[in-house]
C-alpha cells in the first residue's frame, strides 16, 4: 500500500520518508536548490535518453496517418488511432499466417521450454545442492561450461542431427528439424544449464536445518524435496521459468534456421520479416505496433517480477 | 559395511537383511543419482552428444549434400577447415578503399578474416563493458544522493531498457538509425536547425557507410559508423543492469563509514575513492564479468542492426558462425568455427576470472 502511494505521489513520499528516517539516521539532509536543479536536469536527460526510442515507437504505432515511413520528427503522435494494431492482428506479414497463430506458436515454444527446463532443472539442482557424491563437481563444471557457450555454438550439429529424425505418429508425420518441437529441443539445450545453475544457486542459500530435522525424524529424500525444498523455492522456480520463457519468447536463431513452413513461424521471425531483408515495404507503423505487442507481455511480467529477478540473479552469481 | 556383517551371522536370510540395511542406509546416496538422471540423460542427448558430433563434423566437408538421413557420409578433410579459418584463407574477397580527405590508400577491408573478426569482437566487448560499468555506477551514485526528489520515478523509468526483449530493441534501433526516415537523423537535423545547419548534413548513412569516421581510433581495425550506432544502442541497453547491481551494493555500505571519514576530515571526493568505490568493487566485478560474456556473444545487436556490415566489418564470432550455417550452408566449416569459438570463450572466461580474482565467488 505504501509502495503504491509513494509511486503515485513522490513528493509526499519524500517528505514522509524524510520524516520517518529522521529518527534513525538524521543524515537525510536537504539538498541546496542549485544542486537539486542540476541533478534533476541530469536525471531528466537520462529519462529522455531512455524514453526516446520507446516514445518514438509508441508514437509511430499510434499515429493516425498510419505512416509507411515517417517524414517528420514527433515523439508524441498527433491524435491516436489503433489502425496499425488492427492490421497486425489480421495479417502481420506477407506470409499467410495470422497473429494469433504466430503468438500461439511462440507461446507453446517458450512455455514448453520454460516448463521442461525448470522441472528437469530443479531435480538436478536438488541433487547438486544437497548431496555429496563422486563426480558432482565435474558434472557441475560441465553444466557451467555449457552455460558459458552461446546457443549458436551447437547450431550446426543440432540442425544436422534433428534433420535426420522423421517422426511418424499415425497420420502425423513430420521432420523433427522442421517443427516447433525440434526448435524447442534446440532451445532447451541452452536453457536447461541456466535453469540448473540458477536453481542450484538459490537452493544453496536455503538453510539446511529444516531438512536435517526432517531427516532425523525419518523423512525420505523425496519427502525432504517435496515437503520442504519445493515449497521454499517456489519464487526461484517462478523466476527461472520466467527467464527461460523470456529468452524463448524472442528466440530467433534456432527458429530462423530450422523452420520453413509459415504455419510454424514465430513472432520473433515475423518481426524480423517486417524489417529485415524480406520486409519489402512493410509500413513502419505496422512494424511498431508489432514490436510493442511482442515486447509488452514479457516486459510487463519482467517489471512485476523485477525485484525477485534481480535478487535471484545476484544470488546466483555473487556468492 | 564391516560392522554390519560382524553383527549378523552368515545365512541366506541375514544376507538379505544386510542387503536391506545397506539399501536403506544408502537411500540418500542413491537419491542423489535418481534426481540427477533426467538432467543427465537430457543433457547427454541434446547438449553433449551434439558437441562431440560437432567436433567430428569439424573434420569433414559436411554440406547440404549430406543433410538427408540417407545421403552419403561427408568426406573426411582432416584439419583443412581449421587451416582455412585460422590463417585467413577463408576470404571471400578483400578490397582496398581510399579514405577521402586523408589522401592515403589504406584501410584494407578484409571481407572474411578470422583475426579481424576476433579483434573486432574483443574491441567491441572491451569498449562496451567499461562504459556500462562506469555509467551504471555514476547513475547509481546519482540516484543515491540524499534528498534528491523523484528517485522512485527515475528508478522505475531507468529499468525499462532492461526489461524489453533484445530483438525488439535491436530492430527498433535499426529503424531509428535509418538514413532518411530514422528518428536519430531527424532529431539531429531538428537540433541542427536551431543553429541553421542545413538538413543535408544530417542524412548520415549510419549502417552503410564503409569509411571509418574516426581514423585515429583503433587504427588497425577501421571501425565503421555502424559500430558507433551499435555502441550507442548497447549502452542504452547495458547500463541499467550495472546501476541495479551498484545500487544494491551502495545500500549495503554502512553509513557509519562515511560519517567516520567525514569526521576525520575526508572530503566527499576522497570518500568516494577511498570508501565507496572499493566497497562497490566486489559487486561490480562479477557483474562486469557477466556483462563481458554477454557482450562478447551479443548476436542480437550485431545481426539485427548492421548484419555484420558494411563489408563484414562489424562481424563478431557468433554472427560469423551463424552466417556460415544460415547463409553459406557450410556445416562442416561452421562446426570447426564453433569449436574455435569454444576455445576462445574458454580462454576469455578463464582470463577474466583470473584478472578479477573472482573465481572464488563462483561456487561450482
Amino acid at each position: 500500500m505504501s509502495e503504491i502511494t509513494r509511486s503515485i505521489n513522490p513528493l509526499a513520499s519524500q517528505s514522509a520518508r524524510r520524516k520517518a528516517s529522521k529518527g534513525s539516521t538524521e543524515q537525510e539532509k536537504r539538498l541546496p536548490f542549485w544542486k537539486q536543479l542540476v541533478l534533476q536536469i541530469i536525471c531528466l536527460s537520462i529519462v529522455f535518453f531512455v524514453m526516446f526510442p520507446i516514445m518514438w515507437i509508441v508514437s509511430l504505432s499510434l499515429d493516425p496517418r498510419d505512416l509507411s515511413r515517417p517524414n517528420d520528427f514527433r515523439l508524441i503522435p498527433p491524435g491516436a488511432s489503433l489502425d496499425a494494431y488492427k492490421r497486425v492482428l489480421t495479417q502481420p506479414t506477407a506470409n499467410p499466417v495470422s497473429f494469433t497463430q504466430l503468438a500461439l506458436n511462440q507461446f507453446m515454444l517458450a512455455g514448453g521450454v520454460a516448463i521442461f527446463s525448470v522441472i528437469v532443472g530443479i531435480l538436478a539442482a536438488y541433487s547438486f545442492s544437497r548431496f555429496e557424491y563422486r563426480g558432482r563437481r565435474m558434472l557441475m563444471m560441465g553444466v557451467v561450461t555449457v552455460l558459458m557457450l552461446p546457443s549458436i555454438a551447437t547450431i550446426a550439429p543440432l540442425f544436422v542431427l534433428l534433420n535426420r529424425v522423421n517422426i511418424h505418429i499415425g497420420e502425423l508425420s513430420f521432420n523433427l528439424r522442421n517443427s516447433l518441437f525440434g526448435v524447442g529441443i534446440a532451445v532447451a539445450a541452452s536453457q536447461l544449464p541456466f535453469a540448473i545453475w540458477n536453481l542450484k544457486g538459490y537452493l544453496d542459500t536455503v538453510p539446511r536445518e529444516l531438512e536435517e530435522a526432517a531427516r532425523i525424524d525419518g523423512a525420505s529424500p523425496n519427502q525432504v524435496f517435496t515437503r520442504i525444498l519445493l515449497p521454499l523455492s517456489t519464487p526461484a522456480i517462478a523466476v527461472t521459468a520466467f527467464l527461460a520463457f523470456n529468452t524463448s519468447w524472442t528466440e530467433f536463431i534456432m527458429s530462423w534456421q530450422f523452420l520453413t513452413n509459415p504455419k510454424n513461424f514465430t513472432l520473433a521471425m515475423s518481426l524480423w520479416n517486417m524489417i529485415g531483408a524480406f520486409s519489402g515495404d512493410t509500413p513502419w507503423s505496422v512494424f511498431s505496433a508489432m514490436a510493442l505487442m511482442v515486447a509488452a507481455p514479457v516486459a510487463i511480467v519482467y517489471l512485476i517480477l523485477q525485484k525477485y529477478i534481480v535478487s535471484g540473479l545476484t544470488i546466483g552469481s555473487v556468492k | 559395511m564391516a560392522t554390519v556383517s560382524e553383527n549378523t551371522p552368515p545365512s541366506s536370510m541375514n544376507d538379505k537383511r544386510s542387503f536391506s540395511t545397506w539399501w536403506s542406509r544408502t537411500t540418500y546416496q542413491r537419491a542423489a543419482y535418481y534426481y540427477l538422471i533426467p538432467a543427465a540423460v537430457v543433457m547427454a542427448l541434446i547438449t553433449f552428444y551434439p558437441m562431440f558430433y560437432q567436433v567430428w563434423m569439424s573434420f569433414t566437408d559436411f554440406g547440404i549434400k549430406n543433410l538427408r538421413f540417407d545421403s552419403p557420409a561427408p568426406n573426411n578433410v582432416g584439419i583443412q577447415n581449421y587451416l582455412d579459418i585460422l590463417p585467413d584463407k577463408l576470404k571471400i574477397g578483400s578490397l582496398e578503399i581510399d579514405i577521402p580527405g586523408t589522401g592515403r590508400l589504406t584501410a584494407k577491408v578484409q571481407n572474411f578474416s578470422f583475426m579481424r573478426v576476433l579483434a573486432f569482437n574483443l574491441a567491441w566487448t572491451f569498449i562496451n563493458v567499461p562504459i556500462h560499468v562506469v555509467l551504471g555506477v555514476l547513475i547509481a551514485l546519482l540516484l543515491n544522493t540524499p534528498g534528491l526528489f523523484f528517485k522512485k520515478i527515475y528508478r522505475a523509468i531507468y529499468i525499462l531498457p532492461m526489461v524489453l526483449p533484445w530483438l525488439v530493441i535491436a530492430t527498433v534501433w535499426r529503424n531509428m538509425f535509418d538514413q532518411d526516415h530514422g528518428s536519430i537523423n531527424m532529431f539531429l537535423a531538428s537540433i541542427g536547425g536551431l543553429f541553421h545547419i542545413p538538413q543535408e548534413v544530417f542524412r548520415i548513412r549510419w549502417m552503410e557507410n564503409i569509411y571509418p569516421p574516426f581514423d585515429w581510433f583503433l587504427p588497425g581495425l577501421a571501425m565503421p559508423l555502424s559500430f558507433y550506432a551499435m555502441l550507442i544502442t548497447n549502452i542504452w541497453v547495458g547500463w541499467p543492469f550495472m546501476t541495479i547491481v551498484a545500487t544494491g551494493a551502495l545500500q549495503s555500505i554502512p553509513k557509519d563509514l562515511n560519517e567516520a571519514a567525514s569526521i576525520d576530515g575526508a572530503g566527499s571526493i576522497q570518500q568516494l575513492f577511498k570508501i565507496t568505490i572499493p566497497l562497490l568493487r566486489p559487486a561490480m566485478i562479477p557483474a562486469a564479468m557477466v556483462g563481458t560474456i554477454i557482450t562478447f556473444n551479443l548476436f542480437n545487436a550485431i545481426y539485427f542492426m548492421s548484419g555484420g556490415g558494411p563489408l563484414r566489418q562489424t562481424q563478431i564470432l557468433v554472427t560469423t558462425a551463424y552466417d556460415l550455417v544460415n547463409a553459406q550452408r557450410l556445416y562442416g566449416m561452421a562446426a570447426a568455427f564453433c569449436v574455435i569459438i569454444f576455445f576462445v570463450l574458454l580462454i576469455l572466461t578463464l582470463s577474466t576470472n583470473r584478472i578479477s580474482r573472482a573465481t572464488e565467488r563462483y561456487d561450482v
